[in-house]
């Protein structure tokens, strides 16, 4: 057990080490450079003196050459030290600290709406007897998927905002701000749950032990919550492991169309200005919240399903 | 990291929501003002009323709030009520006019500026203004900060001294006679701020580390989120185009930021905002169904161009340049893919640039003349619609970056106008850094953009083949002379006589084809009055109020 959560440790540590270099190696290889784009949009397209442009560059550090910069920046992170931001001069950990409660709060609601909503479909279209319900039903994940976030965003805005002045449009203050922003977030979400614990689902209405369980004589619905469900669960925790960083990825588009602070609109504000430290900054905090949750689903394993330690015990 | 196509989304959302915008529109309840009284250009409507917070909804993040080192209109919108300049431009004549200085003199060289700067200003710190403190601003904006404010140190360019005559009194020197720089006083770039700030650290300053002798003092920043801003008790000294004297009117203004044009109608319409930012043509309806109004007003500047590189075949030759000159329907552009907010350009300035000259009659379209042009330069019509030459396509590309939302429907308009007359335009759009690239090494056909400045010098820097050098053209005795000699005129008639040359000139040779002039466009509520536009199309709230509803 001990070889395996080290060896797990050291998984983790060396992907935050990959996403950190390949990050850096996509931003160094784009052209110009960040305090290019910064004067550009500060001088509003008129001509800038190229002295005082390097003398910027030289203030970053950027006139060095790549494998120093890589060497500066990942000492200084290691350290804890995530930089300044070039666009905005901010202190890139404090930008990221204040994102980072506004996204997990976001994201946390929105997961819990994605699993309630994702497991009761699932649950309910694979225990019901109506081959027209299942149908309807497992027909809704498709359609959830395929419908883009900001439309669903937009919609819902439009109609509990907009027309039924239910919720704020805009902003983080208070709860009430976080509702539509973790519906519209959740519904892409619920929607691949329920597909992948639908699927689980079937197949374990399928298997031996339940037409065993059945013919004891229990009824359809303690099949399907002691036995069906807890079989199927278990591609339905990886899954959730991978979700995080869905979750991460829709926060861009939702934090946008809500005007919400955090994650998302930082990380998207700092790609189209080409701010390398915070870039990296957001990249070595998201991998490290999606390495953790991995680490933590793949350590719940062995809880959930003895067999899974077996295996790993005996093959390694 | 994924980074969302925002233009296409927004296109997408309008195309999707247009009928349900229009319903909200008409459902949402509509402020008591009526249409004529929510005209807040008329001071006549009703008598101000002080006090209130005005909610205004900002289209893009601003990158900072120091005044010096912004540059963007948003962050303009925000850093221009914090901060005074020495002088003001009235917006209608774009004359100069007295702000912190009550008078200056200029020397018959156009080398030295003497201000005489008004005796009561103070900051909210409660530090005077004196000739020391616009001295500190001058030596930072020209020595630590010039890097970081390139705008104002272009402004600023052959600065020797500011000499201190007496507390009241500075004079600025120049190694060479600079014209433009008395209109460069009354920019946001030239903002005067207290002496602490002028030597605090730039990065600070941006997050918010400013004291200005501004109507509004800031409350907070928050990157990407917004700022709130709070009126300033004991303002006696508002520029004399001000639209009056003494404190502003509002308590307080919040500024969020809302990228979704859609959701800052929205808002507008359902009260959740008083004022919102880059209204779209497909948002107006919604602003004005909920009983608001539209202001818009013209930038001044270079109007959206299409800049040849004049180095490179086809655009080489002049006479294919004046044929797409002449085949493009600015007219069209506009009213087609625009709105009433835009006017096709009339000369490469736009019409509220000081020294503009109409030269509509240079650009009327007409396409035979086109047909003409090209047929003279030997370019015969192909099988497939696209003229040739020596068995090569007449076609250039233009490269632009979508930082206006109209643009590739622009572009798009305008590639349909041009292949009616044999020629072939490919539309490439860029990244802000990789437009960047581009410009230094001249991987281009023609160049999109345009540049906002109240001062006709803006031509020089765009022109001239001293700086960019965005037509890659050698230099020349006619154009490069001309764009010279306007920053050594200090009579303002005997400039703009030399500024029309270079319009005319500009056109003649073909240096740039203009397209249509870029216009801000403003979203306020019925019961909100007095926001206006200064001399550089951005937003003052100093005369600004809210009805109150009580």
């Amino acid at each position: 057990m001990t070889s395996y959560v080290l060896r797990r440790v050291a998984g983790a540590a060396a992907v935050l080490l990959a996403a950190f270099t390949v990050s850096f190696v996509v931003l160094y290889l784009l052209p110009s450079d960040p305090v290019s784009i910064m004067l550009d949009g500060s001088a509003g397209g008129t001509y800038v003196d190229p002295a005082q442009a390097e003398a910027l560059r030289a203030r970053y550090g950027f006139d060095q050459g790549p494998v120093q910069q890589y060497l500066t920046l990942l000492g200084r992170t290691l350290t804890g030290d995530l930089g300044t931001s070039v666009a905005s001069g901010a202190d890139v950990t404090t930008l990221v600290a204040q994102a980072l409660p506004q996204t997990a709060a976001l994201a946390g609601l929105a997961l819990v709406l994605a699993v309630v909503l994702g497991a009761g479909l699932a649950t309910f279209a694979t225990w019901t007897r109506s081959a027209r319900v299942r149908g309807f039903l497992l027909a809704l994940p498709p359609l959830g998927v395929a419908v883009p976030t900001f439309w669903v965003g937009l919609v819902l805005l439009q109609v509990f905002s907009f027309r039924v002045p239910l919720f704020p449009a805009v902003g983080n203050q208070g709860v009430a701000s976080l509702v539509l922003p973790a519906v519209t977030l959740a519904v892409p979400l619920s929607a691949t749950v329920a597909q992948v614990l639908a699927q689980g689902m079937r197949e374990a209405w399928r298997a031996p032990y339940v037409e065993t369980a059945l013919a004891k004589g229990a009824s359809r619905t303690r099949v399907q919550l002691r036995h069906v469900t807890r079989n199927a669960v278990l591609p339905t925790l990886t899954l959730l492991g991978v979700l995080v960083g869905n979750l991460l990825a829709g926060a861009v588009v939702v934090e946008t169309v809500f005007s919400r602070q955090g994650f998302g609109r930082l990380a998207q504000a700092a790609v189209t200005t080409q701010d390398i430290p915070v870039v990296l900054g957001l990249v070595v905090v998201a991998a490290l919240v999606f390495v953790v949750v991995n680490l933590l689903v793949d350590l719940a394993y062995p809880l959930l399903d003895p067999r899974i330690v077996t295996a790993h015990g005996g093959t390694r | 990291m994924t980074r969302i196509p925002r233009a296409r989304t927004r296109v997408l959302a309008a195309a999707v929501l247009a009928p349900a915008l229009l319903l909200a529109g008409c459902a949402a309840g509509a402020p008591s003002a009526t249409q004529g009284e929510s005209t807040a250009a008329s001071p006549a409507s009703a008598d101000p009323t002080p006090g209130g917070t005005l909610r205004f909804a900002l289209g893009a993040s601003p990158s900072g709030v120091d005044p010096q080192q912004v540059g963007s209109n948003v962050s303009i919108y925000v850093a221009r009520q914090l901060a005074d300049s020495l002088t003001d431009q009235d917006p209608e004549t774009g004359e100069i006019v007295p702000w912190l200085a009550e008078s200056w003199e200029v020397g018959d060289d156009l080398t030295q500026f003497t201000f005489h700067l008004r005796d009561d200003v103070t900051f909210s710190d409660g530090s005077p203004l004196t000739a020391t403190t616009v001295k500190a601003n001058l030596d930072a904006l020209t020595g630590e900060l010039g890097a970081s404010a390139p705008l104002a140190t272009s402004y600023l360019s052959g600065y020797v001294e500011t000499r201190v005559d007496d507390e009241d009194t500075v004079t600025v020197v120049f190694d060479a006679p600079n014209a433009q720089f008395l209109q460069a006083t009354s920019t946001v770039s030239l903002a005067i701020l207290s002496d602490d700030t002028a030597t605090a650290d730039p990065a600070a300053r941006l997050q918010g580390e400013v004291v200005g002798s501004g109507p509004f003092v800031l409350e907070s920043y928050t990157q990407d989120q917004g700022a709130v801003i709070t009126r300033r008790d004991g303002y006696a000294w508002a520029s004399a185009a001000a639209g009056h004297e003494g404190e502003a009117y509002l308590e307080r203004i919040e500024f969020t930021v809302v990228p979704e044009s859609g959701v800052r109608a929205g808002g507008l319409a359902s009260d959740q905002f008083d004022a919102v930012g880059d209204v779209l043509p497909q948002d107006v309806p919604q602003v004005e169904g909920a009983g608001g109004s539209v202001l818009t007003r013209t930038n001044p500047g270079v109007v959206f161009v299409l800049q040849p590189n004049v180095t490179v075949a086809p655009l080489d030759d002049p006479a294919v340049r004046r044929a797409v000159t002449v085949a493009i329907d600015r007219q069209e552009l506009v009213d087609t893919v625009l709105s009433d907010a835009f006017k096709p350009a009339t000369s490469v300035l736009a019409s509220t640039t000081p020294g503009y000259v109409d030269l509509s009659d240079e650009l009327a379209t007409d396409a035979d003349e086109a047909a003409r042009l090209l047929d003279g330069a030997g370019w015969a019509q192909g099988a497939d619609g696209i003229r040739t030459k020596d068995g090569q396509p007449l076609s250039f590309d233009v490269i632009y970056a979508p930082l206006f939302t109209g643009s590739q429907a622009v572009l798009e308009l305008a590639q349909q106008q041009l292949r009616a007359v044999g020629v072939d335009l490919r539309i490439v759009q860029q990244t802000p850094a990789e437009q960047q690239a581009a410009v230094a090494t001249g991987a281009y056909d023609t160049y999109y953009y345009n540049v906002t400045r109240a001062d006709a010098d803006i031509l020089r820097t765009q022109f001239s083949t001293k700086f960019r050098n965005i037509n890659k053209r050698p230099a020349d005795d006619v154009i490069d002379p001309l764009l010279d000699e306007q920053l050594t005129i200090a009579d303002p008639a005997a400039r703009a006589d030399v500024v029309a040359q270079i319009q005319e000139k500009v056109l003649e040779e073909t240096l740039a084809i203009p397209l249509f002039e870029l216009a801000q466009s403003i979203g306020v509520a019925g019961a909100v009055h007095g926001v206006t536009f200064d001399a550089s199309s951005r937003l003052l709230f100093h005369d600004a109020w809210v009805e109150q509803t009580s």
